[in-house]
């Protein structure tokens, strides 16, 4: 591989110290639960669920770019890696979580109870 | 990486399809088909979540506890403990990896090292996690239709507290012995039996009029505590007395809940053992000098690539299953 590599060690400290600070505030959020986040709904749960995964996405992106150097990598590695994975994730949860919202209904709305 | 060496070939290592040498490429191929098999998990985890959306257990009030902090209720900080030292373990790779570009043997060796000693701190919180999540801390009764039953009383400042089994539980002269292979067939046996039975349960209950029955369902954010009567009455139904977790059932409420929270965990915990084996190999190999003798340190590079997928599916475990 061609690229040079000069020294990365200050750049690792400040993903680290990116990476530690976006869990401070997932682990923060977590525990106080601001009602103005919480009790707020968006497509099927809270803002603050949606605020998590964002960050979490954050935090992923941080460890693959950095981290397992895409960053250094060429654009067709790196898009073979990333498209296939953001494709058939996002389907799967796509047809799963809808399909479980299904079930969800069909149970509340019956005749008969599952577990009671 | 591989700045001094020259290889013709790709299959000696050289410059392969993508700008990568063939051994990176696979383990990224790897990496990409894991990464799926984890999403599997987590969306099938999300499935049996969404389909018991309004009685799924709430992840703050399981687990609660922190090493040495004892009876305090410490929701979401051990965990968030383990994946700094995850995340810290990742960064000592890093800086193994940049060290192994300039050929800096013993800084490589160093940060190996301690790469390993944070693999084996998080897998030792881990198996304390298990331990607290095994053995339980409440307890709960079972009804016969499948359902959690727990125990709350009115607190001081009017919120419902959990109430331990051994807090009302009532004494009765009854034995039941454990039934094991030695006693009956062969094929007979069963699980370790609770430290109280349903009829010890409900005596307490009746002996204890302050003690109201909480139910799986989520009202409101919380779960619904019912009146008095209306315990009396599911109590009625209970079939089992259910303390901390197995594969059958668990007293945080949906039985799926304890199996998701093994199998994902136990199988992150396994890549996470798996990383920590690669590497020691490569920390014996470095100190041996195989790699200064190839004047390439790629192999740190490929172990490395591992070792941080592993803190990103923990990343997505701990959003999964104690965040949201």
């Amino acid at each position: 591989m061609g690229h040079a590599h000069e020294s990365n060690t200050k750049k690792i400290w400040t993903v680290f110290a990116a990476l530690s600070l976006v869990t401070i505030v997932e682990v923060a959020l977590g525990i106080a639960k601001p009602d103005s986040l919480h009790r707020v709904n968006l497509i099927n749960t809270s803002l603050l669920n949606w605020i998590f995964i964002i960050l979490t996405i954050v935090k992923a992106y941080g460890i693959m770019w950095y981290f397992m150097h895409l960053e250094g990598e060429k654009k067709s590695l790196r898009w073979s890696i990333v498209a296939p994975l953001v494709f058939l994730i996002l389907y799967l949860c796509f047809i799963v979580l809808v399909e479980a919202d299904y079930i969800f209904e069909v149970f509340k709305h019956s005749h008969y109870k599952w577990i009671f | 990486m591989g700045a001094t060496v020259t290889h013709e070939h790709a299959l000696d290592g050289g410059p392969g399809p993508m700008g990568a040498t063939y051994g990176k490429m696979m383990m990224w191929f790897f990496i990409v088909s894991d990464a799926l098999t984890f999403s599997g998990f987590i969306a099938a985890y999300g499935f049996s979540r969404f389909k018991f959306i309004e009685t799924w257990p709430i992840a703050d009030e399981v687990f609660t506890h922190f090493p040495f902090l004892h009876g305090q209720t410490l929701p979401m900080y051990y965990v968030a403990l383990m994946t700094f030292i995850l995340i810290f373990s990742s960064v000592t790779m890093v800086i193994a990896v940049d060290a192994g570009h300039k050929l800096q043997k013993t800084k490589v060796a160093i940060y190996m090292l301690l790469t390993i000693v944070g693999g084996f701190i998080f897998l030792g919180s881990q198996a304390w996690e298990w331990k607290n999540f095994i053995k339980g801390e409440y307890g709960a009764v079972e009804t016969t239709g499948g359902s959690i039953l727990q125990f709350v009383k009115a607190g001081k400042d009017g919120k419902y507290e959990r109430v331990k089994l051994e807090e009302f539980a009532a004494t009765l002269p009854e034995e039941r012995e454990q039934l094991t292979r030695e006693k009956g067939f062969w094929f007979m046996s069963e699980s370790t039996l609770p430290e109280y039975s349903v009829n010890e349960v409900m005596a307490g209950f009746k002996a204890h009029p302050e003690v109201l029955v909480r139910t799986e369902m989520i009202k409101d954010k919380h779960k619904t505590v019912l009146t008095r009567e209306d315990s009396e009455k599911r109590l009625a139904d209970a079939a089992h007395v259910v303390q901390g977790a197995n594969l059958i059932r668990n007293e945080y409420g949906h039985k799926l809940f304890a199996d998701f929270f093994f199998f994902i965990t136990g199988f992150h915990g396994f890549h996470v053992f798996s990383g920590v084996m690669l590497n020691i190999l490569v920390f014996f190999n470095v100190l041996l000098g195989t790699y200064e003798k190839r004047k390439s340190y790629e192999m740190i590079e490929k172990v490395g690539l591992y070792w941080h997928f592993v803190d990103l599916v923990w990343v997505f475990v701990f959003t999964f299953f104690y965040l949201v």
